[in-house]
């Protein structure tokens, strides 16, 4: 099949109508046009679902405002996570992981190429589907449009009595959809690692992208099913007369609070281990040496996923859980921050002793391990249960996990792009407009986020459209705001460079960073079929046995 | 018997803490920033000073030991912070790239094992200690054994207003809780067990405790045992609908002869004034009576707050509020004005029955 593809597009890539280039993107099943195409759709998402914490942002500025009424505000928040998490944050990661995985392990494509582009489409059409609620919502009953219940819709909040109208069916519908998706891309990604590697890249000498992705995907099918189950049964009480969650029958709201934080802690994790897979290329790249304890790090990173399986009622212990349990998931919490702490000392022995470069890439990884590191810090606070009896469901919470998922996760992803965009474009993005994203976004960053917690601390919940002008938030909020109109303008310059360099970019040539990994050998970018020649391997660094065959890696390994 | 003595002592060692300031002097100036916006001295409605909102200045065990736990460990993180941001910065700024390398590679390493051992103890043993700590407050917080003389709550949360209803005393109000002040050396708890009528609340008054959730078909329990007196604020923390934002909470912590004149005057029942007839007839032709109750009247609705006792209370709608004759009437003709989405519905009443019916009102004290 791979020489179909190569006849098709390699000739005929120049003088091609619209029509046809856009059919192509349409049906293409290649790893990297798939890539793209999620690249691109979660980039959108990110814009409109910023543009929804700007919504909130301007709402929250001073108490007693007015911008949108309560039911505007409830809708912003809920979308604001449903779309931040599962349709910028997920694609964008499976995104990055379709194009990379197979060209690190010298492979001509994802093990099954339809599967791959099937998931696309569900993960998108997911996504639509959400945002039809702003239209369809509504329904025969005039209830409102857009689902306003939160993004984990808490029963019996989503239960017909307390949610009518369509809108939470279209948020349940949005979830299974792009659920499925993720759970066919998790299989495609785990049967690519597994059987396609190419020779000589045994298990122990995979780029630790791979094996991060792997175990990534493995929790995917672990963490959506779940949620897929809860999904369904909230569609068997809404319509088919079903009582899991209808408490006015009897039915359990910690039901659902279990079903979808057994998803939504390691969800987190699905988050970010990819990222620390970015982070796990780039920090060596710009360091000049080979990561440091590449063992410790793979174990480090299994050991995260099994014990994060064990952690999710701590986003529960406000509900009158009983002591035993309180002190179980405080536990397997705080266990969690150990090997979280490696991999954290294990990206600091890799900058030790080596030349830091501190290209825009770099940057952003640096701003990671110093946020990654206050965000793993509030997260021990708030492991420890009568603390988060204090901190849960107030702003405390959302500056931790925007610290984690902006601070932590974004970063990270700013830092895969100013890394691969030029193997995906062949364009170098502009290091200038770089660096004032970098610095613009961080300041923003910081200026929200860091003063979020306070208000928190301070007793303000989380999801309240308005406050009293005497508690005294006022001054906190307003600053908060300003932070976050900082960071949008970061993001208009970033979305500014992304275009701009596609059109007026350096050329990139095939290894702009001089680095090691199998994808740096080939052009950029890839032709169709990515290798001409399959190739063989004999360290985790093939491009610096290459380079340097005097003392190649392959000696000590 | 001796057994029951020892459960005795260990409750008074539980109520009798005594809470001066939690923290001391260089803490209170590293923290400054976190209070220094509190309004000092916010004052309520009718003029008694308000508490405010402040996790780490508590009035009551529970949210003592949180705080005090708290500042454990808030410092054993402050000082792995220090260590690692102090690694992560001195190894940017000594190993950053020169001019002078360009073209050489630095030594490859690949890892040490005795390192990889060592960030791997540490942590481990960290961990130990907090979890150790933590178990500690936990068991005396979740565990406290209830006395017998215990004043009993029992808090119903519903979209978007409180019901306090005290079993023991007989007493039903909404929005504003009394509770006496717990002397430590003869500690009167209080302590409540949370409901909820609709979808899940939260009771949170961060001053006295920790948020706990307010579950349908999931009954939960909390203590609190002040030891001020004066107004604690807090809100509920959940979010349960629309208008979640204006759930708020107002607990008056009463000394021991404010407490026993507020139960007294709201065991009685509800006073009836001949010249309120014709507000009181408004109020019974119309729905409102479906939904409130007024004690010693037919009208015993329970969807929406007791107003046996209206004029106890310093605010109306869940505090959103203040309780004057011209917030009652813009409340009662217009609710969406002060509260927007609230459950309660315009009954579009004519000038005259309005004025009538918010007389009425004025008269449930």
């Amino acid at each position: 099949m791979s020489s179909n593809v190569i006849t098709v597009s390699v000739g005929q890539t120049d003088a091609k109508p619209w029509v046809d280039e856009l059919h192509q993107w349409l049906t293409t099943v290649d790893h990297k046009r798939l890539g793209i195409l999620y690249v691109v759709s979660a980039l959108m998402f990110l814009l409109i679902g910023g543009v929804e914490a700007l919504v909130i942002r301007v709402q929250l500025m001073h108490s007693h405002n007015n911008f949108v009424s309560p039911e505007v505000f409830n809708r912003m928040f809920t979308m604001h996570g449903t779309t931040m998490i599962f349709f910028v944050a997920m694609p964008v990661l499976f995104g990055l992981a379709n194009y990379l995985i197979p060209l690190m392990i010298g492979a001509r494509d994802m093990a099954f190429p339809r599967l791959n582009a099937f998931s696309f489409w569900l993960s998108f059409f997911g996504a639509l589907l959400l945002y039809f609620s702003f239209l369809g919502g509504s329904g025969l009953y005039g209830a409102g449009n857009a689902p306003d219940v939160g993004w984990w819709s808490y029963a019996p909040l989503g239960a017909r009595a307390f949610s009518p109208g369509h809108s939470s069916d279209y948020w349940t519908l949005s979830l299974l959809v792009s659920g499925f998706g993720s759970i066919g891309t998790a299989i495609n990604i785990i049967a690519t690692i597994l059987c396609l590697r190419c020779p000589g890249m045994k298990l122990n000498r995979m780029p630790l992208f791979a094996w991060l992705n792997l175990v990534m995907a493995g929790m995917v099918l672990i963490a959506i099913t779940p949620l897929s189950a809860a999904q369904i049964m909230l569609l068997i009480d809404r319509y088919l007369g079903g009582h899991f969650f209808d408490t006015q029958a009897g039915g359990s709201a910690v039901l659902w609070m279990h079903f979808f934080w057994i998803f939504g802690h390691p969800e987190v994790y699905v988050l970010i281990i990819p990222c620390f897979a970015f982070m796990s290329e780039i920090i060596p790249v710009f360091s000049r040496k080979p990561i440091f304890g590449y063992p410790v790090m793979v174990a480090a990173t299994v050991c995260i996923a099994f014990v994060s399986m064990s952690v999710w009622a701590h986003h529960m212990f406000t509900i009158g859980m009983n002591s035993y349990a309180n002190s179980f998931f405080t536990l397997t919490t705080m266990a969690v921050g150990v090997p979280t702490g490696i991999k954290i000392f294990n990206w600091i022995g890799t900058m030790w002793g080596g030349r830091i470069q501190f290209k825009t890439p770099m940057l952003f990884s640096i701003g990671f391990l110093f946020q990654f590191l206050i965000a793993g810090l509030t997260g021990i606070m708030m492991a420890a249960s009568p603390f988060d009896w204090q901190l849960s469901l107030s702003y405390f919470v959302v500056a931790h996990f925007h610290y984690v998922i902006v601070g932590g996760i974004l970063f990270a992803l700013f830092a895969a792009f100013y890394y691969w965009y030029p193997k995906m474009t062949g364009r170098m993005l502009s290091e200038g407009l770089g660096k004032w994203h970098f610095w613009l976004f961080l300041i923003g960053f910081h200026l929200t986020f860091d003063v979020m917690h306070v208000p928190g601390i301070l007793g303000m919940p989380r999801r309240i459209y308005t406050y009293e002008p005497s508690r005294g938030w006022d001054t906190l909020n307003f600053i908060i705001s300003v932070g976050a109109f900082i960071q949008a303008l970061a993001i208009l310059v970033f979305v500014a460079n992304l275009i701009v360099s596609y059109f007026k970019g350096d050329k990139a040539g095939n290894d702009p960073w001089d680095a090691w990994t199998l994808e740096w050998s080939i052009s950029s970018p890839p032709a169709p079929y990515n290798f001409a020649m399959v190739p063989t391997v004999a360290s985790r660094r093939p491009l610096w046995d290459e380079k340097h065959p005097e003392d190649p890696d392959s000696r000590y390994e | 018997m001796t057994r029951k003595s020892e459960v005795k002592n260990g409750k008074k060692e539980i109520f009798g803490r005594r809470t001066k300031s939690v923290l001391s002097r260089g803490w209170q100036i590293v923290l400054l920033p976190f209070w220094s916006t509190t309004p000092l001295c916010a004052v309520g409605p009718d003029g008694t000073p308000n508490n405010g909102t402040n996790i780490f200045s508590p009035a009551s065990t529970p949210a003592k030991s949180i705080a005090d736990l708290s500042i454990f460990v808030l410092v054993i993180t402050g000082i792995i912070f220090v260590v690692v941001f102090a690694l992560l910065f001195y190894s940017v700024v000594k190993f950053r790239g020169r001019a002078i390398d360009a073209g050489s590679e630095p030594a490859q390493v690949y890892g040490s094992t005795q390192i990889e051992l060592a960030w791997t103890i540490i942590p481990t043993l960290i961990v130990v200690v907090l979890f150790l700590a933590t178990a500690r407050v936990i068991h005396a917080v979740q565990d406290a054994p209830e006395p017998s003389d215990a004043v009993e709550v029992t808090v119903i949360g519903h979209q978007y207003w409180w019901e306090f209803r005290y079993p023991k005393l007989g007493i039903v109000t909404a929005n504003e809780l009394h509770i006496p002040v717990s002397n430590p050396s003869h500690p009167t708890p209080t302590f409540v067990q949370l409901l909820s009528a609709d979808t899940d609340h939260s009771f949170w008054v961060p001053e006295l405790a920790g948020k706990t959730d307010l579950i349908p078909n999931h009954p939960n329990r909390m203590w609190v045992d002040p030891q001020r007196t004066g107004v604690f604020l807090g809100q509920c923390a959940q979010y349960c609908g629309t208008q979640h934002a204006k759930m708020l909470l107002r607990i008056s912590v009463d000394g021991p002869e404010e407490f026993a004149s507020w139960v007294c005057a709201q065991q009685k029942p509800g006073f009836q004034d001949a010249g309120a007839v014709a507000g009181r007839r408004v109020f019974e032709r119309n729905a409102c009576m479906n939904c409130h109750a007024v004690g010693g009247t037919s009208a015993d609705g329970r969807f929406g707050p007791d107003l046996t006792h209206l004029m106890s209370r310093t605010t109306i709608a869940a505090g959103a509020a203040e309780n004057t004759r011209d917030n009652l009437r813009l409340w009662i003709q217009n609710p969406s004005a002060i509260k927007p989405s609230s459950l309660m519905p315009s009954m579009k009443l004519s000038d005259t029955d309005l004025d009538a019916v918010v007389s009425y009102m004025e008269t449930l004290h």
